[in-house]
């Protein structure tokens, strides 16, 4: 299989008055076309920003940014703005943000917002654009008719479709999807579940789906890559790295997760995610790892092979 | 067991004004009666718009109900209006929201200072008492985080320093309105140990109140699942979460992700729909527009909490 995109060595740095905050820092993992890959991590660990990257909607802070994104032969890092936004960004590679149910504009008829980037960059006429729009709702399980409707006559789950179909209007072949069900109720959660399952099947859709919460991207992912502090320390298929973790945190964060059946109590990890203006030496998870040598506070790990999965662990090397 | 406190079928109505003359009500809590002890946790499991947190303002006085009675420590407390300094000082609240339920201009001692101000403590006394509610939520060393203001503390620690405030009063009674909602999921379970741990200290009755059932299970000792203002299942956890009897509770227990890479093969059984308004509840059992086992009855007459055994109690009426 060619991976549809490519991520190497990607670094994004913002500028602060406390110094530079190392948000992603060397990200690398490959993205197969029709797979899905969940990004997981605790809050601050650099999983959205390494979206907003990857689509290169950066805010006016950053002060490096470098490495490379290969999507179809062109390295994305390289692009000028004008190239991402008339080529790529929407049209190739087009992303669901976090609350983006909430940020739909209240004075405008939905269907019209989903037709908004046809009109905008494909040049199409409203009512084709409009028809179009009926088209997705559809694929989105929503009545065509709701394209009359305003944002305040849906509901939650409901306006979380309305992006999902705004995401696919150009037909990208890669959906970035950032927390898509963190605000919604448990039950409706688990219907968009069925719903991106659904389409990434139907549209062999490839997927960046984020979350902090590893046993939701267990629902969709076929590859979790587990980041923190700004690296992903383990990548792997999805049975590798949830059945059997190799790095300490990953083993910590599926610890983490509360079972209805059995009678293990879920655990937790003691202390915060580090600061990454001043990141720790070495493995920068050292200082709340449980394995801790001396060589962790010092060096850095590599990625290495263990076990068909890419580990960045002293105890490994 | 002693009761802390003791709701018998409160009603919780909003009013809303519609056109010139038109007065709708929004029926939140439309009847529940519930009991919570001495050193217990009840889990009141719902999703939005269930009344869950609605009955637990009601519990704490905060909105009035238009009818029932609130029963706090042996006394009727439902229509009492002033003379309420020693209630508000057993029973506290913590907030869903780390993030905007602490003042950002103020440090954490103030923040935790500032019950006991209230409450007229003499300033040697709330010295010692805000450095043992630290400890108590585990912010350690308690000294290094007087001076912080909120954005210097992680979302776990503002969480404890809600806590902390909270229980600095050494309350009977504590309402925790999805107090790790908004927390990492690595963080979690620690805030739920705090609680169970405080619990444990002083004796409280804990009202947790969640749209997790995962948690609930970990954390509580009687569960009930509301739906629309109502109380659908109600009972010991483990009987409940281990056989539950309501179609919906059933489906909030199918929707809780379980980490399993055989997952992404299948679709989740899902109840189709959310929620309706509680403005216009449907008839009959409020759940029949969504229920996979819907039957004539189920649209006429509205089921009644039964209890079917093992303390366990249903409204539906598959099980009547």
């Amino acid at each position: 299989m060619m991976a549809v995109l490519s991520v190497k060595n990607l670094k994004l740095y913002y500028g602060t008055l406390r110094g530079s905050v190392k948000a992603v820092d060397d990200v690398v993992f490959d993205l197969e076309n029709g797979e899905a890959l969940g990004l997981v991590g605790e809050s601050g660990c650099g999983k959205s920003s390494t979206a907003i990257a990857l689509i290169k909607l950066l805010p006016s802070n950053v002060v490096k940014f470098e490495g490379e994104i290969l999507f179809e032969g062109k390295n994305l890092t390289t692009l000028s703005d004008e190239e991402i936004r008339s080529e790529i960004r929407w049209k190739k590679i087009s992303m669901v943000f976090q609350g983006a149910m909430n940020t739909l504009n209240p004075v405008l008829k939905v269907g019209f917002q989903v037709a908004e980037p046809l009109i905008v960059h494909k040049k199409v006429e409203k009512e084709e654009a409009l028809d179009k729009a009926r088209e997705l709702f559809k694929l989105v399980g929503l009545p065509p008719e709701y394209v009359e409707r305003y944002p305040h006559e849906l509901s939650g789950g409901m306006r979380q479709r309305v992006v999902i179909a705004t995401a696919l209007a150009l037909n990208p072949k890669v959906v970035i999807l950032d927390e898509p069900t963190s605000a919604l109720d448990v039950s409706v959660q688990a219907q968009i579940m069925n719903l991106l399952k659904r389409l990434k099947k139907q549209l062999h859709l490839s997927m960046i789906y984020i979350t902090h919460d590893i046993a939701l991207a267990s629902d969709l992912c076929d590859k979790i890559g587990v980041m923190y502090a700004g690296e992903i320390v383990e990548l792997g298929p999805i049975e590798k790295v949830l059945l059997t973790p190799k790095h300490p945190y990953t083993q910590k964060l599926i610890s983490c997760i509360p079972h209805l059946k059995g009678n293990k109590m879920p655990e937790f990890i003691p202390g915060a995610p580090p600061d990454l203006t001043n990141p720790p030496s070495g493995c920068k998870f050292h200082p709340r790892c449980q394995h801790v040598m001396e060589k962790c506070k010092v060096n850095r790990p590599h990625a290495i092979n263990v076990d068909g999965r890419l580990v960045k662990c002293w105890l490994y090397e | 067991m002693s009761a802390i406190i003791e709701l018998i079928n409160i009603k919780t109505y909003f009013y809303i004004t519609k056109g010139f003359f038109k007065t709708l009500a929004v029926k939140a809590v439309d009847g529940v009666s519930l009991t919570i002890h001495k050193g217990e946790t009840l889990a009141l499991v719902g999703e939005s718009g269930s009344g869950k947190t609605t009955l637990g303002r009601t519990a704490l006085k905060l909105v009035e109900p238009i009818s029932g009675k609130i029963i706090f420590e042996g006394r009727d407390i439902t229509h009492v209006k002033k003379d309420l300094k020693e209630f508000r000082k057993k029973a506290q609240m913590v907030f869903q929201d780390p993030f905007t339920s602490l003042n950002p201009y103020m440090t954490v001692r103030q923040i935790i200072e500032e019950p006991m101000i209230i409450h007229g403590y003499p300033a040697d006394e709330r010295e010692r008492r805000v450095l043992k509610a630290l400890s108590d939520v585990r912010l350690l060393p308690a000294e290094e985080f007087l001076p912080k203001y909120p954005h210097m503390l992680s979302g776990g620690q503002r969480q404890r320093v809600g806590i902390a405030r909270a229980i600095v009063l050494e309350p009977t009674f504590l309402v925790a309105d999805e107090p790790v909602s908004m927390i990492d999921a690595s963080s979690r379970a620690e805030i739920l140990y705090v609680l169970k741990d405080l619990q444990k200290k002083y004796a409280m009755g804990i009202m947790y109140i969640t749209h997790d059932i995962a948690t609930a299970n970990y954390f509580s000792d009687t569960i009930g699942v509301m739906y629309l203002g109502k109380i659908v299942e109600y009972g010991p956890t483990k009987e409940v979460i281990g056989s539950p009897l309501h179609p919906y509770t059933k489906a909030l227990i199918e929707a809780v992700p379980d980490p399993d890479p055989e997952n992404r093969f299948r679709e989740r059984n899902v109840i189709p729909g959310e929620p309706p308004s509680p403005i216009n509840p449907p008839l009959g059992c409020r759940f029949n527009t969504r229920c996979p086992f819907v039957f004539e009855k189920c649209k006429e007459k509205e089921p009644q909490l039964v209890d079917v055994g093992r303390k366990h109690l249903v409204a539906c009426h598959l099980h009547q």
